[in-house]
């Protein structure tokens, strides 16, 4: 089930434009023993799922597909947990219709 | 970047960013434009219906040339359980007017052109280029911005933060707070296209008419949330908005609830076959009139989705960031034009102006409305749509019960689901804060 839809979002930002900027990424997330509680809502709560939990029980994020929304920003910047920034002008979700 | 010294800076290209460049520009002032995006529009997502009034007082002959979808004839609101909708329409041969209210548009196409408008208008726009923080002399004023391209700080009278809902500029330079999750909801949405001639006979319209349906019920899982359907000429934009609070406390997926929406029986004969183009995420301001921040200060005021200027109740935030945009360019112009400083005490004319307009009053009818729809979310997104479409079922439904047997069984579900307490109670609290 998970992989259905995990293969399902990724279809969905297939159709989208995207400028990566490489070796650049504008979210972090600090380094952390294990996730807090917030930390791990993002791995559900954001719209690309850009955050993931690796082996060893750590919240990731990739934000290769990431649409600016700042959902996780939002939710966890203030705990320190992620540092957020757009990225440098022009990069990014580039939307054909938003 | 040159050191050249502009009357005002704007930064970001939306709905309220053009609207205040375009204003200032019109007005002779030396208007810098910075926008991240690509072009105008690249980053900005909308449902979207366009007011055509609060444009119109800015461009009055926008209907020439801009790109609009269609004129809505029709909107729907349906109250949905997992298997129906019981749904009021609203339909006008009224709207078909001559210079028509509403208009559905799709943003990337419609800021460009207003981006186009602003140039025309003599401002210079600078687009991939972000600003990544605000330059402030001694005594604290704002006098410009930092980008992140090379060179100095680009300097200027006064700031215009146009930067949306998820402005950092301010937030970072203390202006303002970063929205809570509480007043901020997570839209989806995809871009479904469909010949014209499908969607026409779907939605029962002909030419340039448009039909809008807004859908709140099981859709958002006992989350506050709102989903939408618009006709464009060629596509059908769809999505679902729930708090972020709501999704951080269920661990709902936003693009399961998307998919919950369009699986459902009532949605999923009006996008059969649809391609989809383009799927986007993006936050909408709930707060309404007490999440309002600070709007002005010493060289710098704040419009649009940034200043929370959002009406969540009727769906609208496109023309609140016009109106707003247009303000704070006519109250800068205008201390301009006087030879005055851009001082927190001049600049209070933008809020002056804001408080006298359908903007603040509107917001201010509602303030009780989000903590509302917040702390009973469970009964009015889930309780109260299950319990409308039994008693419809029950209304309809012709199976040899009496019908005074059926309207005791609707009474008595109302009853056992939120007690008699219970259902005076969320009346007279919605009455109260709709009033
Ligand atoms: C799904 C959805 C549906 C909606 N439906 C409707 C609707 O039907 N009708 C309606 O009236 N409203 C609707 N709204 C609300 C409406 O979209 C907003 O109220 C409106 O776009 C706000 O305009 P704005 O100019 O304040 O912000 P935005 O349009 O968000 O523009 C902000 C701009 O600033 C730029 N920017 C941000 N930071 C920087 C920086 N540091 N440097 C340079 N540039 C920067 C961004 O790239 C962007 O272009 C909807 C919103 C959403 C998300
Ligand atoms: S900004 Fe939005 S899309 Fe990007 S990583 Fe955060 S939640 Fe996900």
């Amino acid at each position: 089930m998970k992989t259905a839809i995990a293969e399902r979002i990724e279809d969905k930002l297939y159709q989208n434009r995207y400028l990566v900027d490489s070796g650049r990424p504008h979210i972090k997330v600090r380094p952390h023993q294990s996730p807090s509680p917030s930390l791990l809502a993002l791995t559900r709560v954001c719209p690309a799922n850009c955050y993931e939990l690796n082996e060893s029980g750590q919240v990731e994020v990739t934000p290769d597909g990431c649409m600016e929304c700042g959902t996780c920003r939002v939710l966890c910047e203030a705990s320190g947990y992620i540092e957020w920034n757009y990225p440098r002008g022009g990069f990014g979700i580039l939307f054909k219709f938003g | 970047m040159t050191h050249k010294n502009f009357d005002a800076i704007v930064v970001g290209a939306g709905m309220s960013g053009n609207a205040a460049a375009y204003t200032m520009a019109r007005r002779g002032l030396r208007v810098l434009q910075l926008e991240r995006g690509e072009y105008a529009g690249s980053k900005n997502v909308q449902g979207a219906i366009m007011y055509a009034n609060m444009l119109e007082t800015i461009i009055p002959d926008f209907r020439n040339d801009a790109p609009l979808e269609r004129h809505l004839v029709e909107q729907r609101f349906w109250i949905m359980d997992d298997t129906s909708h019981t749904g009021m329409h609203y339909r006008s041969d009224d709207f078909n007017e001559l210079s028509p209210n509403r208009y559905t548009i799709i943003r990337a196409q419609f800021d460009k052109w207003f981006s186009r408008k602003v140039r025309e208008a003599g401002g210079t726009i600078l687009c991939e280029t972000t600003a990544t923080e605000l330059a402030r002399d001694s005594g604290g004023k704002v006098i410009g911005v930092h980008t992140d391209r090379a060179g100095d700080v680009i300097q200027a009278d006064v700031v215009v933060l146009a930067e949306g809902v998820n402005g950092l500029l301010g937030t970072r330079a203390g202006l303002r707070e970063t929205p809570k999750p509480e007043n901020v909801a997570l839209a989806v949405k995809e871009m479904h296209f469909l010949p014209e001639e499908v969607i026409a006979e779907r939605f029962g319209i002909t030419g340039d008419e448009g039909c809008v349906i807004e859908a709140a019920g099981t859709i958002s899982r006992g989350m506050p949330g709102l989903g939408f359907l618009y006709t464009n000429r060629e596509s059908i934009s769809l999505g679902i908005g729930c708090l972020v609070s709501g999704l951080a406390a269920t661990m709902e997926k936003p693009y399961d609830l998307l998919d919950g929406f369009k699986r459902h029986p009532s949605v999923r004969p009006l996008i059969a076959g649809s391609e989809v183009k383009e799927y986007a995420a993006h936050l909408i301001p709930e707060g309404g009139f007490k999440a309002i921040p600070q709007l002005f200060g010493d060289g710098w005021v704040v419009v649009g989705d940034a200043a929370q200027l959002n009406n969540a109740v009727h769906r609208e935030g496109s023309n609140l960031a016009m109106v707003s945009g247009r303000m704070a360019g006519e109250s800068i112009s205008l201390i301009k034009s006087r030879g005055k400083p851009m001082t927190k005490q001049n600049l209070s004319l933008y809020k002056a102006m804001l408080d006298k307009s359908f903007v603040m009053q509107d917001l201010r009818k509602y303030k009780d409305m989000p903590s509302l729809l917040h702390t009973n979310s469970r009964s009015f997104f889930m309780t109260y749509p299950q319990l409308i479409s039994h008693a419809a079922k029950n209304f309809l439904r012709v199976d040899g019960t009496p019908k005074i047997e059926m309207e005791k069984a609707t009474t008595a579900a109302f009853i056992k689901a939120r007690s008699r307490w219970g259902l005076l109670s969320d009346a007279v609290r919605l009455a109260f804060a709709w009033r």
